[in-house]
């Protein structure tokens, strides 16, 4: 079973406490700081800032480790061909960038509520309002979405059982279409059932 | 009260047109209409004309005089729908939210809508799983949460097709009591003849047509000959 | 279960579909590998990718896809290996999850105009279409965000992401396949 919860862990710290909008903002400035410096000073800065981040939101060092496993992997990689190719400084810069953005992306993952982050990107869209964006409707959508993944999760699970008691397991197709055919048809009684709940009919 | 005037559906499928329901004329205002029949036969395509869902090819559906087609939203705030599967009619994480969103139109307030919505769920004796999460739930409590959904938004009419076809012995008696105890005018449709004998009035449908109607006793035993017929 | 019905093309159903869509590619993505082809994590999220485009035609395929970007990047573990958050951006994989609505959108534009013909023709044609997207749109744009992320020149981040290729035409190749299924047991769908 999926924790649908993700990565977020509970806490209080002054990073838990940033509502999640005005900390997406900031999650995206910090970006575009990153992005405008250059060298590999600015680069091992970050790198530090996001570091000292991570301790104050909290982040068991474990679990973050398991986190980043792969980028770390790639990490090495990248610093070593671009050592060879350009130098340590471009590769300090490279690599110190792109593992501070990610340690700041994780803490705010880390930090905020998925529910919370939903109903900030609905308010962010209320201005557009008058171009026809519809919020009500774009929370609805995620609502639709939360509920879906389990239902589907368990008729991929039955599907498998299924194609394994005629012998199929290893046919994709066994697996795929009727997945897919009932998922299709489950969105079809979603639909009927909001339509009867007069929910997205305005 | 429900009127069907020569009301038809036909479909297109890649085999050419296909008949689903013949043109049927019936004024519904029993309080509780049972509607039986095979798969197949028609009776869901019958119960989903009555909230606009299906709309008729010809002829016309009225529910309280309202047209299902000119006035379709309108009629859906009248005509709650209770569908097989509750999984697909459960849209929100926990079930305090989804009672709370059918009330999302006619309760402004949040914390008049959670109180209600905690009413609304006592009646179906769910207030204990406010907070749960509705993957959570056992089938029969689904489909009770799925009626509340729909008991909240206070309709005039309940259609409710084999609501309790997924379900177990048990479940399906509380949900069937419930259903057959409500103040609104329930139309149901459903395989289980037990359940129809105990409404006001049954139709037989087969074949996309309406092959019986009166008494629920008498409808169940021509059903059953039907059923028998090579 | 009922089975045909003359139903409305309704905005609830549309709401509906797009909804169930993204959280099937979820579904697609965090499964672990059906067919593994030895231990390379193979993963089905461009399969998903693929069908909602070719089963939901060009605009739906686009917003259900954008709609899983959004809800994994609030949080919501359904990328690939469990991640999630603003951090898959900020990665070498950006470029390509900003591709992937695109290409859902190509599929479903060619799959919308090929749905009335002939299984073979279908699929045929949206294999091709989802083999151009890989190769066009997701590898241009995977390309560009990984020149982007890692600084390199554009033949090494081309070079790196070639051998995905063969995968994710297989996908699409299969996502038509399956699509044409849906198609046959759903033909409303096609009806725009």
């Amino acid at each position: 079973m999926t924790d649908l919860l993700g990565a977020y862990r509970p806490g209080r710290s002054v990073l838990h406490r940033i509502p999640a909008g005005p900390k997406l903002g900031l999650l995206a400035t910090y970006g575009a700081i990153a992005v405008a410096l250059h060298g590999p000073a600015s680069a091992v800065v970050l790198l530090v800032v996001s570091l000292a981040l991570t301790l104050v939101a909290g982040m068991p060092v474990r679990r973050t480790l398991r986190q980043v496993r792969g980028l770390l992997v790639l990490a090495v990689v990248v610093a070593a061909f671009q050592t060879w190719q350009r130098g340590w400084p471009v590769a300090v810069h490279v690599v110190g960038d792109l593992l501070a953005l990610v340690l700041a992306a994780l803490v705010f993952t880390a930090t905020t509520p998925v529910d919370d982050v939903l109903t900030a990107v609905e308010r962010g869209l209320r201005p557009f309002r008058r171009l026809g964006v519809r919020p009500e409707r774009v929370a609805l959508a995620f609502s639709l979405v939360l509920r879906a993944i389990p239902g589907i999760l368990e008729t991929a699970r039955e599907t498998r059982a299924a194609a394994k008691a005629r012998g199929l397991e290893r046919s994709p197709r066994a697996l795929l279409v009727p997945l897919a055919v009932r998922t299709v048809g489950r969105a079809y009684e979603t639909g009927d059932a909001l339509a009867a709940r007069g929910l997205g009919d305005d | 009260m429900i009127e069907l005037d020569q009301a038809a559906v036909t479909v297109e499928t890649t085999d050419g047109p296909l008949v689903v329901l013949e043109p049927t004329t019936l004024t519904l205002d029993e309080p509780r209409v049972a509607v039986v029949g095979a798969n197949g036969s028609g009776k869901s395509t019958l119960a989903r004309l009555l909230n606009g869902l299906v709309e008729p090819t010809s002829g016309h559906v009225r529910v309280g005089g309202l047209d299902t087609v000119d006035e379709g939203p309108a009629v859906r705030r009248r005509v709650g729908f209770v569908f097989t599967n509750p999984d697909a009619q459960l849209v929100m994480p926990t079930c305090l939210e989804d009672v709370a969103l059918s009330l999302r139109r006619t309760v402004r307030d949040k914390a008049a809508r959670r109180a209600r919505a905690l009413e609304v769920l006592a009646s179906v004796g769910l207030e204990a799983k406010a907070d749960t999460s509705v993957h959570a739930l056992s089938g029969g409590q689904k489909q009770m949460l799925a009626l509340a959904g729909v008991l909240a938004t206070d309709p005039d009419v309940l259609v409710a097709d084999e609501p309790t076809t997924l379900l177990d012995l048990r479940n399906t008696r509380l949900v069937a009591d419930r259903l057959l105890s409500l103040r609104q005018q329930l139309v149901l449709v459903t395989h289980d003849l037990d359940l129809a004998v105990r409404c006001d009035r049954a139709l037989v449908v087969d074949a996309a047509r309406v092959v019986f109607d009166g008494d629920p006793a008498e409808a169940v035993a021509h059903y059953r000959a039907l059923v028998a017929a090579p | 279960m009922s089975t045909v019905s003359a139903r409305r093309t309704s905005s609830t159903t549309d709401l509906a579909l797009v909804a169930t869509f993204a959280a099937l590619i979820a579904v697609c993505a965090i499964l672990p590998a059906i067919n593994g082809v030895a231990n390379v994590p193979f993963t089905l999220q461009m399969f998903g990718v693929f069908l909602a485009g070719s089963v939901l035609g060009a605009r739906r395929g686009f917003l259900a896809v954008v709609l899983y970007l959004v809800v994994g990047t609030a949080g919501l573990p359904v990328f690939t290996q469990g991640s999630a958050g603003p951090a898959v951006w900020a990665g070498a994989t950006g470029g390509y999850l900003l591709a992937f609505p695109l290409a859902a959108a190509l599929v479903g534009f060619v799959a919308t105009r090929v749905a009335r013909r002939s299984p073979a023709v279908f699929v045929g044609a949206v294999s091709l279409a989802a083999a151009v997207a890989t190769v066009a749109v997701v590898g241009t744009l995977g390309t560009l965000g990984m020149m982007r992320a890692l600084d390199v020149s554009a033949s090494v981040a081309w070079g790196f992401a070639t051998p995905f290729f063969v995968a994710d035409v297989v996908k699409g190749v299969l996502a038509a396949v399956v699509a044409a299924s849906v198609l046959r047991a759903f033909p409303q769908l096609a009806r725009r």
